[in-house]
């Protein structure tokens, strides 16, 4: 463990082997500090940043069916929907409204929606909103949108870019390990296609994400191959800006099941700091860990608190439901001794927020 | 002047910490570095071994003659939702208890107007009635004030009583912050803190056990907790009656004080409150992580940060979800057990007075 340790701290890669120790060895303490050390160098400005956006799920209509999900409808289900473009618009424009940048649009994989449909909403949406961030349409979404409108998948993200797609986010990495996919998203695209249009798009000039669903029916070193997977493809010329490490939420799926505690979210998030030094930003997520583990998460790797959603779907609908505004945001990042700093998709900072200070006989230091 | 390398240095030597140095451990930003001085303390106490028990609260009644400006449930008799339950309806609470496997039953309630002291004796002889195996940890502080001027009793006299009639130790409920500044404005109709720790000096003396708690993120300084627990320390000295330190996270929910909660008080307050705690009471034997007001991701993540105790099973519990606490109402023992592994710990099933029973 103390050479695993010293090479952390010089800087030097881990094995697989020893990052697979880390996790299912190291105290979670030993663990928090190692992430620590490398987020403080990485972010050395002791900010937090938060960015302001929307989730617009435009439909649950879904071929893929994952067994881990809540939120997927088949077409004649009594609650399928697909919004109505108005519809859509309505909601940016009150994310606009309301101080946002980011639009991310995440739907299912809709059987009657090919390329045309998007690209007429985004261009619209570009023409209406031009200062929003387009941050739409993961891997999944992707493929099967090049899958029926019969084109290959740079010639769909080309399109898609020209009509007014900003970046990717990275859902639906779930675990990049085609024996888990198979398990619990047997009709999801694998992760060999998850990575080629995260390639192409960055080869395109689109920043993108990615994400890790753990908790699920993973080994601790499938874990670790969706890290080190993860690691290769943006050194091989991958734009991720942030990873982001959330975890299997099991109310009301086919999968069933317990989630991961609290310990082992900030062990898979502080391992993720740790493999992933390639990617400048680790966002906790406060929708599936609730705001006082969140704010714990900065401690482990964290310097992001992702979004925070005006509108979110996909998490509730397991039940797990989680609300946070401004003012609660600002709270749990300067709480934790941090400044907090409103950014861009792009993490370009927007303004920074001073602490408040509490009337009343405390001494809580300015 | 305090430094981390000189309070590292003296929580390695094994020397107690003076209060400026527990103050400057609450100003610090550097949570893993506090949290890392507490795990080596309660490694020392307790290696890899977390407590917990199978226990069920009963809250015999929400009626109270006090209204602390904090606590989402109290009523007034004629309020709507204003309970008292009867001797049979408590008796059903215990057996189901028993019959779930519980070694202890907690009572906790409001201070009723109109309850004639034979009640509490009653309430006692009922539970015990049930069942021997049944350790009632009963009253706080607060309470067996109020039992003593009710019975016209002085308190040792009253918790002699008390205990022939089935008390077995008592909890630590009703500390809040000690301070009278604060208190004055927390909770102004209920006794001074000084009055809590004499109550608990005698009950002490008395030879039963007790519990002490602390709530805070509310109006509270940190210089506030640094006194309550100093006064904690320094009676323990002189008693040695205290088993477990509980500090109670505020719960924001349904009360007048809501809007008063300490913004800066989230996750990473709880984890350094509780670290602190294990590393200035070097007197107490147990730092107890109470997940109902935690939730028990929190709870489980203080397993690294000198918590050795997870509370119970609790099986209905009405206080802190009165004021809006979002975790379960009760758990079972298999999800206490996991969450005691996946934080690489040994679960141990204690009894109310901390006999090890079983270790899973």
């Amino acid at each position: 463990m103390k050479t695993i340790e010293s090479k952390i701290y010089n800087g030097e890669q881990l094995a697989r082997a020893e990052a697979l120790r880390l996790l299912t060895e190291a105290d979670l303490l030993v663990l928090g500090k190692l992430a620590d050390s490398i987020r403080r160098r990485l972010h050395p400005d002791n900010l937090v940043t938060f960015v302001v956006d929307r989730n617009v799920n435009y439909t649950n209509i879904c071929e893929s069916k994952c067994r881990f999900c809540a939120f997927y409808r088949d077409e004649g289900a009594a609650d399928a929907y697909l919004l109505a473009e108005e519809n859509i618009y309505q909601k940016i424009e009150e994310l606009v409204a309301a101080g946002g940048t980011q639009l991310l649009m995440q739907g299912g994989l809709h059987p009657g929606l090919g390329i045309e449909w998007f690209e007429r909403l985004f261009r619209e949406i570009k023409r209406r909103f031009p200062q929003v961030q387009n941050h739409s349409l993961s891997p999944a979404e992707i493929t099967h949108t090049a899958g029926i409108s019969g084109l290959s998948v740079p010639e769909t993200i080309r399109r898609l870019n020209i009509a007014g797609l900003d970046s990717i986010p990275g859902g639906g990495a779930e675990i990049l390990v085609d024996s888990v996919r198979r398990e619990i998203s047997p009709r999801k695209i694998g992760w060999e296609e998850w990575a080629t249009v995260m390639l192409e798009g960055a080869r395109q000039g689109l920043p993108t994400t990615a994400t890790m669903m753990f908790g699920s029916r993973e080994r601790p070193d499938d874990l670790v191959e969706h890290l080190f997977r993860v690691r290769r493809l943006q050194e091989e010329g991958g734009s991720f800006t942030a990873f982001i490490p959330w975890s299997y939420q099991p109310g009301n799926t086919e999968l069933g099941g317990k989630t991961a505690t609290g310990v082992e979210y900030l062990k898979a998030l502080a391992l993720s700091r740790i493999i992933l030094d390639n990617i400048p930003n680790i966002q906790a997520s406060w929708v599936t860990q609730g705001a006082k583990l969140a704010q714990v998460a900065l401690f482990f790797g964290a310097n992001d608190l992702g979004g925070t959603m005006l509108e979110e779907n996909v998490v509730a609908a397991t039940g797990c439901k989680f609300c946070m505004d401004m003012e609660e945001m600002l709270e749990m990042i300067h709480g934790a001794g941090f400044q907090a700093a409103q950014r861009t998709t792009l993490y370009r900072i927007l303004q920074k927020f001073e602490r408040k200070h509490r009337d009343g006989g405390t001494d809580i230091k300015p | 002047m305090a430094t981390h390398a000189s309070i590292s240095g003296k929580v390695h030597a094994g020397e107690r910490l003076t209060d400026d140095e527990a103050l400057f451990l609450f100003e610090s930003p550097d949570l893993l570095s506090i949290g890392e001085l507490a795990a080596l303390v309660n490694e020392r106490r307790n290696g890899r071994r977390v407590f917990f028990n199978i226990n069920r609260h009963i809250n015999h009644t929400n009626i109270c003659v006090n209204r602390c400006r904090f606590c989402a449930f109290s009523r007034t008799a004629d309020a709507p939702g204003a309970y008292c339950l009867d001797l049979e309806e408590i008796r059903n609470r215990a057996v189901e208890a028993a019959t779930q496997g519980a070694t202890e039953i907690h009572i906790v309630g409001g201070l009723h107007p109109d309850l004639p002291f034979e009640f509490y004796l009653d309430l006692l002889r009922t539970v015990r009635a049930v069942s021997s195996a049944l350790h009632i940890k009963a009253f706080t502080a607060v309470e067996i004030d109020y039992l003593a001027a009710l019975a016209g009793l002085s308190v040792p006299e009253t918790l002699s009583i008390l205990r022939e009639a089935g008390l077995g130790s008592l909890p630590g409920g009703g500390a809040e912050i000690l301070r009278r500044e604060v208190r004055d404005r927390l909770c102004p109709e209920k006794i001074s803190g000084e009055r809590w720790l004499t109550v608990m000096e005698e009950v002490h003396r008395a030879g039963l056990k007790s519990n002490a708690t602390m709530l805070y993120g509310h109006l509270e300084s940190h210089a506030d907790r640094v006194d309550h627990m100093r006064r904690l320390r320094d009676l323990q000295d002189r008693t040695g009656g205290f088993q477990a330190f509980i500090p109670l996270a505020f719960q924001a929910g349904n009360n007048p004080l809501g809007h008063l909660k300490n913004p800066a008080s989230g996750g990473v307050d709880d984890l350094k409150t509780l670290a602190i705690a294990r590393i200035y009471l070097d007197n107490f034997a147990n730092i107890k992580a109470y997940w109902v007001m935690l939730g028990e991701k929190i709870a489980q993540v203080s397993l690294a940060f000198g918590v050795n105790d997870l509370d119970g099973t609790v099986m209905e519990e009405n206080i802190g979800h009165n004021a809006g606490a979002a975790s379960p109402q009760a758990m079972g023992i298999d999800e206490i057990v996991n969450l005691i592994r996946k934080a690489g710990r040994l679960p141990v099933e204690r009894d109310t007075l901390y006999n090890e029973l079983k270790t899973y």
